[in-house]
């Protein structure tokens, strides 16, 4: 019987001969490392001390930014955005993962991926405060990937001359995924700007709780100019204000969070923590 | 695929009841594939849309014990791979509802029957998950059953069907991949690791066995869609095929699996095993089981949740169409 | 194009062909819903393309796909079916001729 092996029955039967039907179904093939041929030695002369700071700043913001995604699982409005929303969360997990290990590699403490994630306490995280606040409605997860998105990527476009070769491949990686999640959010935020009257309201509404929190990405990483353009043109083409508002004192980057960001860290750390000698 | 059909007369000859009927029978009799726009038995297409939309259905469904353990994934490693996984079943529930929709149903139509409870989904995913080892023993026995389940379907005779499983598979031998090897790492680590994975094999075994379905004297479809080439094995041969191939894994892992009656029969050249309670699997499909309500809330939920964000991405396409519309005409 | 204002919001079916890499055809791999073209687009990438499948993505609404009916079969298809010597291995050529 040709299934009696579940795998290797996958290749068998009258029209699944293996290499026809891998080229017939498009089945993915091979996967690349992103930092493969990179060499991973500490430049000399670069400031560490900088440098792990900016790596585990940018960490921060992908990791936080993640989770808040993740928990859209199983609640997002269609089944197609729950495979959209997951994708993005991935790509910001991996860039997350990448940039604490260089972290580890250039503080000194030669600490793992891990020890950062889950063994720092909220005061400790560098991440902007738009990050941690709660999902909110699908208009506010938009508005705000919206913005994260478009601000990361000028970032990262900037760090891909960084004269550390890591970040700079971390951030090569890193803008062909924030180009895609910046679109995502921007053809949403068109649609739901454009849509009804109640997806108008919503969008305003999101619009006004984000504004707050845009000077502190500014004052994070100057990319006003180009970042403001690209807002700009998104809520012009959808019908919508442009994104203005008092700026919340305070800054994600300096150790100031929102109360919404312990509670964020108590679930994420929840495991890992009652298990600190466990291996996963 | 849902087309349009081209207006061309109906070609004369041969298309009379009992011709179709025939010619139906000796496709499915070659082991050739039914497609789309063949004719096909009334029974044979209301079954497959059971079947597939089921199937479809426990993907969904399936996502949730599961993804109460993302945002608490212990390492960054387990939180990408389960999230991965996760958007899988989201994935594979999307090319099922596909394939049934070639059946002339639409997916709207498959979950409102859900959410009415007119169609079911998997037992199995009414069951609690407690821990986070529960992660890679649902990876190992309900993927791995799923996958006993599913190999043989990529050999059904309804065509999107088949593909569409064939797709499944190759994608899901990730999962139990990964399920087993959690639970190696675990076995491996602290005593209250071993004990959690101890605990949840415990807890899955039974229900696990159950997700074959009832026992072949009280399988009333399942005749005619092994017939029909829908299923090509009954439900107690795949069991037993899962207990031959799970039974050894256990062991590798150093686990004891919840079965007294569990031993080698040598006459047979496979494993005896108990039997699973039956009613509890009655009892589970009926609606009352231990997360019945809860799942079907969060779908429900999400999906009245989703209603202003579908019904605004429809209202800008229909504007943005007669935008077009109108700057043509200008 | 009514169909895509229906009150409950519900998307049209869209139809995905994948190009696995260079040199290959699209195949046909599956359907899926979105309110339009572009968002059927993100959407085919990422739910048919999450495992590094593609190199180019098409999408075309299932309505507008024009197929053959079933009783167009066999004048369609038939037809074909006995021109052999449309085959290059119905010619007989001798094993010493090069090139051929």
């Amino acid at each position: 019987m040709s299934d009696d092996h579940v795998y290797l029955s996958l290749a068998q039967g009258p029209d699944a001969g293996a290499d026809e039907g891998d080229a017939r179904w498009a089945f993915g093939t091979g996967f690349e490392d992103p930092l493969h041929g990179v060499d991973t030695a500490v430049p000399a002369g670069l400031d560490t001390a900088a440098l792990a700071a900016r790596c585990l700043a940018l960490a921060d913001d992908a990791l936080v930014s993640a989770q808040r995604l993740t928990e859209w699982t199983t609640r997002a409005p269609e089944l197609e955005e729950e495979v959209a929303l997951a994708n993005i969360a991935l790509d910001l997990l991996g860039q997350a993962r990448l940039l604490y290990a260089r972290c580890g590699q250039t503080d000194g403490t030669g600490r793992g991926e891990d020890a950062y994630a889950y063994f720092r306490d909220a005061a400790d995280f560098r991440n902007v405060r738009l990050a941690e606040l709660p999902n909110g409605d699908f208009a506010f997860t938009i508005v705000r990937l919206l913005v994260l998105s478009s601000w990361r990527l000028a970032e990262l476009q900037r760090l891909t001359a960084s004269p550390d070769p890591v970040l700079a491949a971390v951030a090569a990686k890193g803008i062909k995924e924030l180009a895609y999640h910046r679109q995502y959010a921007a053809e949403w935020a068109l649609r739901l700007g454009d849509g009804t009257e109640e997806s108008h309201r919503r969008m305003r509404a999101a619009l006004d709780a984000v504004a707050p929190y845009l000077d502190e990405l500014f004052a994070a990483c100057d990319v006003r100019e180009e970042v403001t353009a690209v807002l700009a043109q998104v809520t012009e083409a959808a019908g919508l204000p442009p994104l203005e508002g008092a700026a919340l004192p305070g800054a994600g980057r300096e150790g100031t969070h929102t109360a919404h960001l312990a509670p964020l860290l108590a679930e994420l750390q929840s495991v890992a923590r009652a298990h600190p000698e466990a291996a996963w | 695929m849902t087309t349009t059909e081209s207006g061309a007369p109906p070609a004369p000859g041969g298309t009379g009841p009992a011709d179709l009927q025939e010619r139906f029978e000796a496709t499915i009799a070659r082991d050739q594939r039914v497609e789309p726009r063949d004719w096909m038995p009334d029974g044979y297409r209301r079954t497959l849309i059971r079947q597939i939309a089921q199937h479809a259905h426990s993907e969904i469904i399936g996502m949730q014990p599961e993804a109460a353990w993302i945002t608490r994934a212990p390492s960054l490693r387990r939180k990408a791979i389960l999230l991965a996984k996760v958007q899988d079943e989201a994935g594979h529930g999307l090319y099922l509802y596909s394939a049934a929709e070639t059946l002339g149903v639409d997916r709207a139509e498959l979950n409102d029957r859900l959410l009415e409870g007119r169609q079911k989904y998997s037992s199995i995913f009414n069951y609690p998950t407690l821990t986070f080892a529960d992660v890679g023993v649902i990876g190992w026995f309900v993927d791995g059953a799923a996958i006993c389940n599913q190999v043989p379907l990529c050999r059904s005779s309804y065509g999107p069907y088949a593909r569409a499983m064939v797709r499944v598979c190759k994608e899901e031998s990730f999962h139990q991949r990964q399920g087993y090897e959690l639970l190696r790492t675990m076995t491996r680590g602290t005593k209250a690791q071993r004990e959690m994975v101890q605990d949840a094999v415990n807890r899955w075994w039974w229900p696990s066995l159950m997700m074959f379905g009832p026992p072949d004297e009280n399988s009333p479809n399942s005749a005619q869609s092994m017939a029909w080439k829908i299923k090509r094995h009954s439900n107690d041969e795949l069991r037993q095929r899962f207990v031959d191939m799970t039974v050894p894994q256990a062991e590798a892992l150093g686990v004891t699996l919840p079965d007294p009656e569990l031993r080698w029969n040598e006459e047979r050249g496979r494993y005896d095993f108990g039997t699973p309670d039956f009613d509890e699997l009655v009892r589970v499909i009926k609606g009352e089981g231990p997360c019945n309500a809860e799942r079907m809330e969060r779908r429900r939920t999400a999906h009245e949740e989703g209603a202003w964000v579908r019904e605004a991405a429809a209202a800008h396409a229909a504007k943005q169409a007669s935008r077009s519309k109108r700057g043509m005409a200008a | 194009m009514s169909d895509t204002t229906t009150p409950r919001g519900d998307w049209p079916l869209y139809e995905v062909f994948v190009r696995g890499k260079r040199g290959l055809n699209h195949v046909h791999v599956g359907s899926l819903h979105a309110a339009d073209d572009r968002m059927a687009l993100t959407h085919a990438r990422d739910l048919y393309t999450r495992r590094n499948e593609g190199v180019s993505i098409w999408v075309v609404r299932s309505d507008l796909i024009t197929a053959s009916t079933r009783e167009e079969r066999d004048p369609f298809f038939d037809p074909s079916a006995d021109k052999v010597y449309r085959h290059p291995t119905f010619y007989d050529i001798p094993d010493d001729v090069p090139h051929i």
